[in-house]
């Protein structure tokens, strides 16, 4: 009597969870002439950018069905929530969206990527993305991912007309921290509040990233990640007193701002600069500002000379069911077309060195030529300098050293996530 | 003597679905949790290896989970005292005889029909702790007042800080425990009021020995039910601060170490949220059902 009720029971159960996955685009492993696609690129630029992609992609692979199972919502903790169940599940996409670098950490461990350096070989890869980039991205001999698209995290924007109202040439760049720190005071007194705008905790880390390779220097703050440099570094302690100094003219309320409304401040007037990643770039066009005119750039004091990325990437998955497909796609990622109908869509530059920067706008030629220059280093904000757990224990200790401001305290934080991610 | 099986066996066959979808999702998944919370699943690779009480000890060891439940202590204190106290004056007052007593009602009872989620949208805009020109929210409301020396950094504030996220809270569910409190008060008969003036009970006396032990199991759900709401909290903090060491509760804490693949981490805070509000609920529930014992 018992059985059939069981039985209904785990009929419903199980047509809840056929349910739950009918709303997942259909890919068939059988089919070769198809290619999964995930990303959390599902609005804005990104979308957009996105679209280019896949026009170019259909162009050079007419026979191709492109299968987009992008996840939206959450900055992309939602398609990494999704994505991780997919990989739990052996049921992985053939390629999907990460940032480069350390932050697929955690998919290398678990044996979900393929090594792509064969692929990096025979499209000449090697030759056309810089030669630190590469360093950046390579783990143990092996490389994981494609760039599909560069950022720059050490850019400060700013406010043209504030400084000259306080006697400071705008198109100067400080030669280093301690002379920012001079212009910031000479800001303040002459009555700019709050002279750098600051927002929540990973702007936060975003400044505190600058303030490293300024102080370390781009081999030392690099040897912060492989364990060359230590983390009670004479000059990690320098840096966490600057930062405490930098601390001092920002914006009180800094903690509870998204990065938008930390540059608003700039853009309003009430602060001189912000220091934010190149996506800031947008907020100043829609303003309807000219580049060196109303607002201008350069790299953040101390650190001219090194290009601090992030990218984002794409993979190859093990057990991917469609791969000729999927190196097809992540061909057309790393090809010029590709990267150029990308990039001019969603505002960030391209990972190739053989970039015509001409075709692009004006902020973004002063990015491409520094990418060309300069030494890269990898962003610890976004994903490209650390494991995500050990980047989220750094981001506890910022967050908490901008609410006490207690200089040991976190530099011992500091040297205890060290310890644990390199345990 | 048709007892067992006819006896027990139909009863049995209704509630089974229940029983077993309970047994699955419910009962189930709380065992798979803490399963996972004693595995060193500590990232996508699979877990290895049974670890015992690791992940509690080592939670434990953490300062950032310390504060987190610092914050939680703080958030709770003031969450349940100003609901317990706000409840209790307006129904009080609504007790006493007020003219549209419905029209009050409703108000004081309306902010729970919002979401945590829409309210603390807003909120987040009230609280901000800009001061001065740049001030928004209630510090702009004190600043067009004169009322300057009120503004102040609310959630910003390093140690009660929390005391502010738990104002949204408060102003949500007063009026519920308002509720709970009037229909306690309304329960109580006008006779028993009547004997004790009649037997010379000064007004206080009247609340101290006939009111108040009257009202005490309605205290007790209401506490019951904010309490447990309290140590729960995570979609209001998220809407108000996103998750930020500041305002970090272990319910945030265990987000954070779910979306960066600590699964035993996230597993752990999980079981021990579990027993915290066991703690709170258990002995709740022995004590109604040794109450309808007695009655039954």
């Amino acid at each position: 009597m018992r059985k059939p009720l069981s039985i209904i029971a785990g009929a419903v159960a199980l047509g809840l969870v056929l349910a739950g996955c009918s709303s997942t685009p259909s890919s068939d492993p059988d089919n070769a002439d198809q290619v999964e696609v995930f990303t959390w690129w599902a609005s804005g630029s990104e979308k957009v950018g996105l679209d280019a992609l896949v026009t170019v992609f259909a162009e050079q692979n007419p026979d191709i069905e492109f299968i987009n199972a992008s996840v939206a919502g959450g900055a992309g903790s939602n398609a990494k929530a999704a994505l991780a169940s997919r990989l739990e599940s052996n049921d992985p996409p053939d390629t999907f969206q990460a940032h480069a670098g350390a932050e697929l950490t955690d998919y290398i461990n678990a044996g979900q990527l393929q090594d792509l350096s064969s692929f990096y070989q025979e499209n000449g890869l090697t030759d056309v993305f810089p030669e630190s980039l590469i360093e950046r991205i390579t783990v143990d001999g092996a490389i994981y991912s494609v760039p599909s698209n560069i950022h720059r995290a050490n850019v400060v924007w700013a406010n043209t007309q504030v400084l000259e109202d306080a006697g400071i040439d705008p198109m100067a760049a400080p030669a280093d921290i301690d002379a920012w720190l001079v212009d910031l005071k000479k800001l303040k007194d002459a009555g700019v509040e709050t002279p750098l705008a600051l927002g929540t905790e990973w702007t936060q880390m975003q400044l505190f990233e600058n303030v490293l390779i300024a102080d370390l220097g781009a081999e030392g703050y690099s040897g912060l990640w492989t364990g060359d440099t230590a983390w009670d570094d004479a000059g990690v302690e320098t840096a966490i007193g600057h930062y405490g100094d930098l601390l001092e003219y920002t914006n009180s309320d800094f903690a509870g701002l998204d990065w938008d409304a930390a540059t608003q401040i700039v853009l309003d007037g009430n602060a001189a600069y912000n220091v934010m990643g190149d996506w800031a770039e947008s907020a100043f066009q829609q303003a309807g500002w000219t580049y060196d005119n109303e607002y201008t750039t350069w790299a953040t004091p101390g650190t001219d000379g090194v290009f601090d990325f992030l990218a984002d990437s794409f993979t190859l998955s093990v057990g991917a069911p469609h791969e000729a497909a999927a190196i097809d796609w992540l061909t057309t990622i790393s090809s010029a077309e590709g990267q150029k109908a990308f990039n001019l869509a969603k505002g960030s530059i391209p990972a190739r060195t053989d970039t015509v920067a001409s075709d692009y706008p004006a902020y973004q030629q002063t990015a491409i030529k520094s990418f060309g220059e300069d030494t890269v280093v990898s962003s610890l904000a976004h994903g490209a300098a650390a494991s995500i757990a050990w980047s989220g224990d750094i981001s506890s200790a910022i967050g908490k050293f901008g609410a006490d401001r207690d200089a040991a305290s976190l530099l011992s934080g500091l040297v205890a996530a060290a310890d644990k991610a390199q345990g | 003597m048709k007892k067992g099986y006819k006896n027990w066996g139909p009863p049995l066959l209704l509630i089974s679905p229940t029983i077993i979808v309970l047994g699955i999702f419910v009962y189930g998944l709380i065992g798979a949790n803490i399963s996972v919370s004693l595995s060193n699943r500590n990232s996508l690779v699979p877990a290895t290896e049974f670890v015992g009480l690791d992940n509690y000890i080592a939670l434990f060891g953490e300062e950032r989970f310390i504060h987190s439940l610092q914050n939680l202590g703080i958030f709770t204190l003031f969450f349940i005292g100003g609901t317990m106290i706000f409840g209790f004056l307006w129904a009080w007052m609504l007790d006493k005889g007020v003219t549209a007593e419905g029209v009050f009602r409703s108000v004081f009872l309306f902010p729970m029909a919002i979401s945590f989620v829409a309210s603390g949208v807003v909120w987040r805009w009230l609280l901000n702790s800009a001061e001065g020109d740049r001030a928004s929210g209630l510090n702009r409301v004190f600043e067009n007042l004169g009322l300057d020396f009120l503004q102040n950094s609310w959630w910003n504030d390093p140690t009660w800080g929390m005391a502010a996220i738990a104002l949204p809270a408060i102003w949500q569910l007063a009026g519920y425990v308002m509720a709970l409190f009037l229909s306690g008060f309304r329960g109580i008969p006008e006779e028993l009021r009547e004997a004790a003036r009649m037997d010379g009970a000064t007004e206080w006396k009247l609340y101290r020995y006939v009111i108040f032990p009257q009202l005490s199991p309605v205290a007790l759900s209401a506490l019951i039910i904010v309490g447990h709401m309290s140590l729960k909290v995570f979609d209001l903090i998220m809407a108000i601060t996103k998750s930020i060491y500041q305002t970090e509760v272990p319910a945030t804490y265990l987000w954070v170490a779910l979306t960066s693949n600590d699964y035993a981490k996230s597993a752990t805070i999980a079981t021990i949220l579990l027993l915290f509000v066991a703690v709170v609920i258990v002995p709740y529930l022995i004590y109604t059902a040794r109450a309808e014992k007695r009655q039954g």
